[in-house]
């Protein structure tokens, strides 16, 4: 019985991922309908951070634009997203948007007040970029993440509070499990009797990359792809240099500054190294991350693409390549949910460390 | 995709820090209080049950030094009552022996005495009935006064004192 139920779930998933197929197809066709299907292009658009959420052929969220230009200027997307306009530099067509001398180019916004200006092979632009502090798809998806978080984390501790004293239930001991687990398997291992101190910070950075990360992978919501931008992740890895900064003992500083125990011309050495490592700790954690959750989606995205790819050269080898990537794609998922836990685990290990070292009390 | 977009990163800052700021304040503190306050009083609970287990041993044992020492004390009051009683007994006997020892001698000497007095009276008596005899003898003898002296003699020699 309980084996049946597991096939049928699988059949499930399996009908799930092959619908997706579809509608990426028809989300593709009316886009790519002039020209060939450029793979690159579509996966690129797709892992970027956009203006608006596209949810399903000519459906889409527009999100709000702020631009920062003597004043807030904010208006919808859907003013840019509607004005589609085209220009052809050198042979090449180069697609942007418009709406009162602002323009949308490649998802980044620029001042035109005279129209797109771009280099002599249309390979750069020339106006220049706008302030923008736009609600875009990332943030949209960011803030939802620490909606969901605030909402979950909350009413969990006000089940704790009710529940004072008693044994944990239901959907409690499913977060306490995860808190243990962060708290006794990663952070006081990793900093010692301090851990406590960093621990409501890495737990917070733990929920928000896992739940990030889960939140790609849901298909249909426009493909939130939020701890793969760059600035989100960097936003992490900074603070995390900051508290490590703050937080290092003389023992941690002195360690970097004036190693103990080396030889003098190892220190000329040596130093620059360690005063390298600082930052390069926390660029690693961000580049890490980022890395490691775009290509994610790359991977799923460019299997999507081999479905187009042979889709071109006849129906009947399109439905094979389809049915072909879609069991792939089912793996890959399945892949990816556990990358999106062991991506926000391995952040808050090395950012443990790190505090860890940064706390870390002389014992020689 | 890999360039950096100010907007995004001064939203991203402004919201994580205010979650952060809210979930440590209403979320954190909260859980990891009542976990800590959890893990203590399950420690505590398993602390006072070893507690109550080992009060529990030294209990059963003073109870097993208690019993040990009322048997000790039992064993000790049996065997000094044997003892006073083989003493009692013991004394009763050498008592009672010398009672009869006692009476034993007195017996004797009463018998020595009834004895020595009833030689002497029998002494007496036969004294008194060799005088009677000899009155007698006397009366028929004096008649004739040699024969009364030896006569008186021979009766004399005659009578053997055992």
């Amino acid at each position: 019985m309980r084996k049946k139920l597991g096939f049928s779930r699988i059949l499930r998933c399996f009908a799930l991922v092959l619908f997706s197929t579809f509608l990426f197809n028809s989300s593709y066709a009316s886009g790519e309908s002039e020209g060939k299907f450029n793979a690159g292009e579509m996966i690129i658009h797709h892992v970027s951070d956009a203006h608006e959420i596209h949810i399903i052929g000519d459906f889409a969220v527009y999100l709000p634009v702020i631009i920062y230009d003597n004043g807030l200027k904010v208006f919808s997307s859907s003013h840019f997203y509607h004005n589609p306009k085209e220009v052809e530099i050198a042979g090449k067509h180069e697609h942007y948007y418009e709406h009162e001398g602002y323009i949308l180019y490649h998802e980044k916004v620029y001042l035109a007040p005279n129209g797109v200006e771009l280099n002599e092979d249309g390979s750069a632009i020339i106006n220049e970029a706008a302030f923008d502090l736009s609600i875009t798809k990332s943030v949209t998806g960011l803030l939802l993440v620490l909606l969901i978080m605030t909402l979950i984390f909350i009413q969990v501790a006000k089940i704790y509070k009710r529940r004072e004293g008693m044994a944990p239930k239901g959907f409690q001991t499913l977060i306490e499990q995860l808190i243990l687990f962060i708290r006794d398997d990663v952070v006081r291992p990793s900093i010692g009797h301090k851990a406590d101190k960093f621990l409501p910070f890495l737990l917070t950075v733990f929920f928000f990359i896992w739940i990030s990360n889960m939140l790609g992978l849901i298909p249909f919501i426009g493909g939130f792809n939020i701890t793969g931008t760059i600035s989100v992740t960097m936003v992490l890895a900074i603070l995390v240099f900051i508290i490590t900064s703050i937080k290092g003992n003389k023992h941690y500083w002195m360690h970097i500054l004036w190693p103990p125990g080396v030889p003098f011309l190892v220190k000329l050495i040596l130093i620059p190294v360690e005063i390298m490592s600082v930052f390069i700790k926390p660029f690693v954690l961000m580049v890490r991350l980022t890395a490691n959750i775009t290509a994610g989606h790359i991977i799923i995205l460019a299997f999507v693409s081999l479905i187009f790819i042979f889709g071109e050269s006849g129906a009947g080898a399109g439905y094979g390549a389809g049915v072909f990537s879609t069991i792939f794609m089912m793996f890959m998922n399945v892949i990816e949910l556990l990358v999106a836990f062991l991506q926000a685990y391995v952040f808050t290990l090395l950012a443990a460390l790190y505090f860890g070292a940064a706390v870390e009390e002389a014992h020689h | 995709m890999l360039s950096v977009s100010i907007g995004t990163v001064l939203w991203t800052t402004i919201a994580f820090l205010i979650v952060l700021f809210l979930l440590v304040k209403f979320a954190w503190k909260p859980i990891l209080a009542s976990l800590k306050d959890r893990e203590d009083s399950i420690q505590n609970a398993l602390d006072a049950a070893d507690k109550a287990k080992k009060e529990m041993e030294s209990l059963q044992a003073d109870n097993e030094k208690l019993l040990n020492e009322a048997r000790a004390e039992r064993d000790a009051m049996l065997k000094e009552a044997r003892e006073t009683k083989n003493k009692i007994v013991a004394e009763a006997k050498d008592k009672a022996k010398e009672e009869a020892d006692n009476i034993i001698a007195n017996a004797r000497e009463a018998i020595q005495n009834e004895k020595m007095a009833a030689i002497t009276e029998m002494k007496n008596q036969v004294a008194k009935f060799s005088i009677e005899i000899a009155e007698k003898i006397l009366k028929d003898e004096l008649s004739a006064k040699g024969k009364q002296e030896a006569l008186i003699e021979n009766a004399i020699s005659d009578i053997n004192l055992n």
